[in-house]
């Protein structure tokens, strides 16, 4: 407190006023954060070190659950390096994938809205059904992929029921629906300065210099955006690995017997299955919050460390 | 009205006192359930089931109007295809919707349901009733529905496991009659297998693990293994009959052309329980599966010519040929049900009424859970339903045991023959050791 404020009550009261009059302006977003974030994420942190099992109240477990995850849990270390795989396999290839539609679509002479469309659609399917499709088409057995394969006297992989080929097959599934990505890139292709080409041109730069030079630098906002909700969206990969492992399994477990998840031999398991697999089947939530931690914990450093290095949101300009 | 600001305060901290205790109560349920109500107060109760076909659906209903025929005062809302996780999440978050009876089609979690008191023990109900659980139900039904000397649940109908096989692949291959051993039933695989360029065009029997029943819990039923200890440590790794259903799984794989190309096959296989069947459609010649597949075969009009024998036993036990693996669904009382004494009504009726049971048993095609039941003139008496009823009733049938944590132990024993059938995994004494111990980890992890 100043010295004229100390002086002044009717200043002290008009700052006190301004203040709570900044809370109230705050306090959606301050009451939204806390319920929704800090309050999730202190009980899931607190749940991490007690034993719950949703019947009798959380008992204090010190660091058990963790001990059990990263030393007796067998699944949880092939899920960490799958999770990973995708996080670096899948997210770069949406991204090279997404932009190159992207450059395509806008520079085509012709039929740009048809292909726009065309490779836009893919995205708006829903993701369970999108992976059935997948299963079916790329069945080792039956699917008509694999036929054309064998007709043209080419290997046939075994794609989903093949631990060697599950996580590209997911990983084709995943780029095929990569038209959320396109339009992005597409806006922000348009928005760099026609003259920069025209300049780097007469200047002698060649299509991958002006890329590298003029395009790459104006999408670095664009670019981080993608990598950190592309990786957080890994992060939480689970739908498309776990109907395409059941499905592929031919073991649904409809009637109330577990299924392992992961099919073939785990090699689809992410952590996100097994946070659903401990807390929601097994019940073992203590666990299963350790699992939500690490995944939490790995998303700050990936977004904090691509933050760091990529100078945030800002572009060349700012 | 002025109040003393102190009083005020007071009031607010017993008020959110409550608050809390009240929130806190609905969160994590309540501690004991007590049977004081009132049985012929006029009741409804909420009944979950996991039936979600017409016809057992109708069936259910059936039983449902005669129960409340008989006890006019107890009305029955009837909830059906349930799912255990939808029990499981349903019975810790209470509220005036949860069920007061709950059945599941699976045995894997009574354990789970006993030793977390998710269900009532149902022992002081049947004293109070006079009934003498071990002369009503079968030892093996009364083993899979108590955990620890707690009788949480009780059998609904049962299911037993036999082998279904292909007369017409059988009289094309020359075999007279179904195997009753194990070297007599790989011999009849083989020779019912007929190969098809890198694949098959009939194979004759699918041993792998990922295939509908082909279980390691169901093969070794016909070892009559012992899964645990009496101290309750897994007895996996000592056990000589379950380490032979492995050998003698892994060695019919390789006799029948190896993982990889079983596999390959596997995957053109239809939904296990579509009118796709495997065995339905003719791409398999021999099954293991329960006594539905008789009744599903009917309906659909498949035109496979089907018989149905218990399945092999191993040459050395060749005098126990007749048991096989025995499961089925269950049934038992929510500890928050407020209504409990009129829901015991409702599971006596359900699973010691002689006539319920084997009018319920006839209609979906499954095996009556009590001993009378099982006498009953009036039970299905086709002679392939009654193979089933047979082993149901055979002293040597099993089952797998209760554990606290449900059937995991059964999914560490399953990933176990994943990696053993594939070739993943090597020795598999090394592979029984690890099992074993993840199992008793897993346990630890869960008490």
């Amino acid at each position: 407190m100043t010295k004229a404020a100390s002086r002044n009550p009717g200043l002290r009261s008009r700052r006190r006023r301004e203040r709570l009059r900044n809370l109230a302006f705050l306090s959606p977003w301050l009451i939204g954060t806390g319920l929704f974030f800090l309050y999730p994420l202190a009980t899931t942190a607190w749940l991490s070190f007690t034993r719950y099992d949703g019947f009798v109240s959380p008992t204090w477990d010190g660091l058990d659950n963790w001990r059990f995850v990263f030393r007796d849990y067998p699944f949880f270390w092939p899920a960490l390096r799958n999770t990973l795989w995708f996080v670096l396999v899948l997210v770069t290839l949406r991204i090279v994938v997404g932009l190159s539609l992207g450059m395509l679509v806008i520079n085509v002479k012709r039929g740009s809205s048809v292909l726009r469309t065309v490779f836009y659609a893919p995205f708006l399917a829903p993701p369970v059904a999108a992976t059935l499709a997948f299963v079916f088409l790329l069945n080792p057995g039956t699917g008509p992929l694999n036929s054309l394969l064998g007709h043209l006297g080419l290997p046939q992989p075994g794609w989903f029921n093949d631990p060697a080929w599950s996580k590209p097959a997911l990983t084709l599934l995943a780029v095929w629906g990569v038209g959320d990505l396109m339009v992005i890139f597409m806006a922000s292709l348009l928005d760099v300065p026609r003259e920069l080409y025209e300049a780097a041109s007469l200047d002698g730069a060649g299509a991958v210099r002006r890329f590298r030079h003029v395009t790459l630098p104006h999408l670095r906002p664009i670019l981080l955006f993608a990598v950190i909700t592309g990786v957080i969206a890994t992060m939480q990969y689970y739908t498309e690995p776990l109907v395409a492992g059941q499905v592929a399994s031919g073991q649904i477990g409809g009637s109330g017997q577990q299924v392992q998840p992961g099919y073939p031999a785990g090699s689809t398991l992410t952590l996100p299955q097994l946070v659903y697999n401990l807390g929601f089947q097994r019940f073992d939530i203590g666990a299963a919050c350790v699992i939500a931690m690490v995944l939490f914990l790995l998303s700050m450093a990936f977004a904090a460390l691509l933050m760091r290095r990529g100078s945030g949101f800002l572009t060349v300009e700012d | 009205m002025t109040r003393h600001p102190r009083l005020r305060r007071r009031l607010a901290g017993c008020a959110l006192s409550a608050t809390l205790a009240l929130a806190l109560t609905a969160c994590f349920g309540s501690s004991q359930g007590g049977a004081k109500d009132n049985p012929n107060a006029d009741v409804t109760i909420t009944f979950w089931h996991g039936w979600s076909a017409p016809s057992e659906v109708a069936a259910i209903q059936a039983t449902i109007d005669a129960f409340e025929k008989a006890n006019p005062n107890i009305h029955v809302k009837a909830v059906g295809n349930i799912t255990d996780d939808k029990i499981n999440q349903a019975l810790r978050a209470g509220g005036s919707s949860a069920p007061d009876v709950v059945s599941s089609f699976t045995t894997d979690n009574v354990g789970e349901f006993c030793s977390s008191h998710a269900f009532v023990d149902l022992t002081p109900f049947m004293e109070k009733s006079g009934i003498d659980p071990t002369t009503t139900f079968p030892a093996t039904q009364l083993s899979y529905t108590q955990y620890n000397h707690d009788q949480c649940a009780l059998p609904l109908l049962s299911d037993a496991y036999g082998l279904y096989y292909n007369k017409d692949a059988f009289a094309a291959a020359g075999i007279s009659g179904p195997p009753k051993t194990l070297s007599e039933f790989d011999a009849d695989a083989v020779k019912l297998t007929r190969q098809s360029g890198d694949t098959y065009s009939q194979l004759g029997f699918m041993p792998d693990y990922h295939f509908y029943e082909s279980t390691i819990t169901h093969f070794a039923a016909q070892w009559s293994p012992t899964y645990f200890s009496p101290d309750g440590t897994s007895n996996v790794a000592n056990d000589a009959g379950l380490k032979a259903a492995y050998e003698w799984q892994k060695n019919l794989v390789d006799k029948l052309g190896g993982y990889s190309r079983l596999e390959k096959y596997r995957t053109s296989f239809g939904d296990e329980f579509s009118n796709n069947n495997a065995f339905m459609t003719g791409q398999v010649a021999m099954i293991i599966d329960g006594e539905w597949r008789a009744g599903m075969i009917n309906d659909s009009h498949s035109k496979v010519n089907y018989g149905v024998a218990p399945f092999p036993v191993p040459d050395a036990m060749a005098a126990q040929y007749g048991k096989g693996y025995i499961t089925g669904t269950i049934v038992g009382i929510a500890r928050t049900s407020s209504k409990q004494n009129a829901a015991w009504e409702f599971v006596k009726y359900l699973t010691a009424n002689t006539d319920a049971v084997v009018n319920f048993a006839n209609a979906i095609n499954n095996v009556p859970s009590t001993t009378a039941a099982l006498a009953s003139p009036q039970v299905n008496q086709d002679p392939s339903f009654q193979t089933f009823i047979k082993v149901a009733s055979d002293a040597d049938s099993s089952t797998t045991p209760s554990s606290p944590n449900g059937g995991a132990y059964q999914l560490t024993l399953q990933d176990l023959g994943y990696a053993y059938e594939s070739g993943k995994q090597g020795d598999l004494q090394s592979g029984l050791d690890g099992a074993a111990h993840q199992i008793d980890t897993d346990i630890a992890q869960s008490q």
